[in-house]
């Protein structure tokens, strides 16, 4: 990057950057107004299926006895999933010093917050007494994988706001004495409020860039095990499919493959709305693109081993689990998923052309989805096939399928992500300014505070 | 302290006898002893609840007052019954699916038709081998891997061996099902049988009774009865002598059929007895002797999947 010389070319460098940065948060028009009332009507109906489930019991689910865990459970490990991308893309590539992850990081942290807090909102929608919930602390057993689950994803929602926040303060500050660019009053007001009274000081940024590095090493371990102990909740049983010693690292790798795509979906999203071609360059997008072939790749080869392993031996309980999966009545979305959602992929994306925006982010698209139904397919197929016959109960026992009030749920729960999402490019900056300036060789201190000098 | 406690326990006792003499108890109390349906006798008598209520209650239905408290019973049935060690023993070469077992055990703990702490199922263990009836309870293992997975203590092991359930702390989040590969367990998809029935009855853990919506249940070896000298509700029922049940530590099973009492580590022993899926450790406390020399014809049906 050629570093921009004079301090006039910074300023209209940087005054351009802000500008275009800065048009989501001040934009009002037709179509926002009509996504937030979509998103509003969506979470205020799937309040209500909750309310009818509360009310009637968990029996308004498909869920019974032998599948005692459905789409909810799948949507909890989905959630879980999309957020580690959060871990991996400002924890990991910032420090590697890869440095084109700076500008996809906010994505990323904004879809870690949203799916992670969603994963927590889900898994209570998922009890069946939630009005005991704080029985987790009253009477928690720190023997429970549960309580294990819980207190990471606490700690890592609370990393992931942070790392959402603390890169945030410049741009905060900034934005706050500038008054030329139409931010409404009550968000500059906002601003003066979150960004602590930063000035912008070598002594504050070097305060900021500690803060920030100890986040992110402390990230790396949370993050890591947020997705194991979530394996772990399947793998501590002795349940044929689940009962498997590579479903820590199985689950990592799926994590970053459903991430990877949701963050290339969003990157699209931001650049086609707002208008951010020059931000999110198609460089980007090739090097994302490099990333998800990676992480796929990763998880297809914990797919072979996780497979190819058993049914080599179809030991007894675990082959009726694969005949399920490969010839019988999940085998359609099994390889679907495999190999539409994988494989498929893989061979794409390794050609250029695929890595252009546009053809990304139709395969993210495919991608994420199909991380959807994997989680699904994680789920449900064990637990319809026990050790012990299912017998002297009703027909529908054995078989899942879920109810609409568990699609509603579902969708509210998608929806609410969506809105939190929206809600925070919404409020600030999808791109650190300060970051992108300094990238670009702007000396952001110089150019905020001579004006106060003069 | 202790003798604090006696002292007011004795003090209910009275309360509970001499208010009983006159026909006063509780109506929960009253509520809680129609656990086994008696025959009404057609006999009413009035009597005052605590609350002050005046109610009518058949007379058969009478029974003497010795409820604890709620705290009281989660303590005591946490604790369990002091140097027992129960155990179980199913004689599959006696069961001929009359089923007896199964609507004792959904009478006693107040379960659903669908709801079953004691399942019969219909067995073939390979292509060319004899089907047989196995009555399946839960195995209250010693490993039990629904206890370890609990996040909140809401199911636990007792010093008696027993595994059970407290469904005032259960939060639901099914984790002991996922965990059971017996499937042993059993949730309150829905509100319980019953519910309005037994609504404001204190809640008995060792008997898992009144069920609640949103919590777990499963087979408890009838805690409350034991702690009153009974067998368990599917043991007593079994027309066909399929049940032996005892102390392992006295060594000794009783039949509930024929109440015939023989030593447990002999009859294991004599009769090949073995537990189920002993590869995976959990360690069960229910034996089974073989489906062998069986007098009668397998009638059922082989229904559902096999493992």
């Amino acid at each position: 990057m050629n570093a921009i010389k004079s301090p006039k070319d910074q300023k209209k460098v940087l005054d351009k950057i802000t500008f275009d940065l800065t048009r989501p948060i001040v934009k009002r028009d037709e179509l926002t107004r009509f996504w937030f009332f979509l998103l509003i009507m969506f979470v205020i109906v799937g309040l209500w299926g909750w309310i009818i489930q509360i009310d009637r019991g968990l029996g308004v689910t498909g869920m019974r006895d032998y599948v005692s865990w459905g789409m909810y459970i799948a949507n909890f490990v989905f959630f879980v999933a999309v957020s580690l991308i959060g871990f991996l893309i400002s924890s990991a590539l910032h420090l590697l010093k890869i440095s084109w992850g700076k500008a996809v990081s906010r994505v990323a942290e904004q879809i870690a917050i949203a799916a992670v807090a969603l994963a927590g909102v889900i898994i209570v929608m998922d009890m069946g007494r939630p009005d005991r919930f704080l029985n987790i602390f009253f009477h928690g057993r720190f023997a429970s994988p549960i309580i294990w689950d819980v207190s990471v994803v606490v700690t890592y929602l609370t990393i992931s706001v942070l790392l959402f926040y603390l890169p945030l303060i410049p741009d905060l500050a900034m934005l706050r004495d500038k008054e030329d660019l139409g931010i409404p009053k009550w968000k500059r007001r906002l601003y003066k409020t979150l960004s602590l009274g930063w000035k912008g000081n070598a002594a504050q940024f070097k305060t900021l860039y500690h803060a920030m590095r100890v986040l992110m090493l402390l990230i790396i371990p949370v993050g890591l095990s947020i997705h194991t102990v979530t394996s772990w909740l399947f793998a501590s049983t002795l349940r044929s499919g689940w009962d498997t010693t590579i479903l820590g690292p199985y689950f990592v790798a799926g994590a970053f493959v459903a991430g990877a795509s949701a963050v290339i979906i969003l990157m699209y999203v931001y650049r086609l709305r707002y208008g951010l071609k020059e931000y999110f360059k198609d460089y980007h997008f090739d090097q994302m693109g490099k990333l998800l072939v990676f992480v796929c790749l990763v998880y297809l080869y914990f797919n072979i081993n996780e497979f190819l392993v058993p049914g080599y031996k179809m030991k007894t309980a675990e082959g009726i689990h694969l005949i399920e999966l490969f010839k019988g009545g999940y085998s359609s979305m099994f390889w679907l998923v495999q190999v539409v959602g994988l494989v498929l992929p893989i061979v794409l994306i390794v050609f250029k052309f695929f890595r252009k925006p546009l053809p990304l982010t139709i395969i993210s698209a495919v991608v994420l989805v199909a991380a959807w139904f994997k989680r699904y397919l994680i789920v449900i197929p064990t637990l319809e096939h026990p050790f012990l016959p299912v017998q002297n109960v009703p027909e529908h026992f054995q078989h899942y399928a879920p109810t609409s009030i568990e699609i509603t749920i579902t969708l509210f729960a998608f929806v609410a992500a969506l809105a939190i999402i929206s809600i925070l490019a919404k409020l600030f900056p999808v791109i650190a300014i300060w970051e992108l300036a300094e990238e670009k060789g702007i000396d952001i201190n110089q150019l905020t505070e001579e004006p106060k000098i003069n | 302290m202790k003798g604090n406690k006696n002292s007011r326990r004795d003090f209910m006792k009275k309360v509970g006898v001499t208010l009983g003499a006159v026909g006063v108890s509780a109506s929960s109390s009253v509520l809680s002893s129609c656990n086994q349906v008696e025959q009404a006798s057609g006999d009413k008598i009035k009597l005052l609840t605590s609350s002050g209520e005046l109610v009518e209650v058949d007379k058969a239905q009478l029974k003497p007052a010795d409820m604890p408290s709620l705290s009281e019973n989660q303590k005591r049935g946490r604790k369990g019954l002091t140097g027992k060690s129960w155990v179980m023993v199913i004689d599959l070469s006696k069961c001929r699916n009359a089923r007896e077992c199964m609507k004792a055990c959904q009478n006693h703990h107040q379960l659903r038709p669908e709801q079953h702490h004691i399942n019969v199922l219909q067995m073939q263990d390979a292509e060319h081998t004899a089907p047989y009836y196995m009555p399946k309870p839960c195995m209250h293992c010693d490993n039990p891997p629904c206890t370890k997975v609990c996040p909140v203590n809401a199911t636990f092991k007792r010093e008696d061996g027993i595994v059970l359930i407290d469904n005032e702390r259960c939060i639901g989040c099914r984790f002991c099902i996922a965990a059971c590969p017996y499937s042993a367990r059993v949730f309150n998809w829905f509100e319980p049988r019953d519910a309005e029935k037994y609504k404001g009855v204190t809640y008995n853990i060792e008997a898992n009774v009144p069920q609640k919506k949103g919590t777990i249940s499963k087979c408890l070896f009838s805690a409350d009865r034991l702690r009153d000298g009974k067998l368990p509700s599917c043991v007593s029922a079994c027309p066909n002598s399929v049940y032996w049940f005892g102390d392992r530590n006295e060594d000794a099973v009783t039949n509930g059929t024929t109440n015939e009492t023989v030593c447990f580590s002999e009859l294991i022993k004599d009769n090949a007895g073995y537990t189920l899926m002993e590869e995976l450790g959990t360690k069960p406390r229910v034996y089974y002797l073989p489906a062998k020399d069986r007098a009668f014809p397998f009638e059922g049906e082989i229904s559902g999947h096999k493992a």
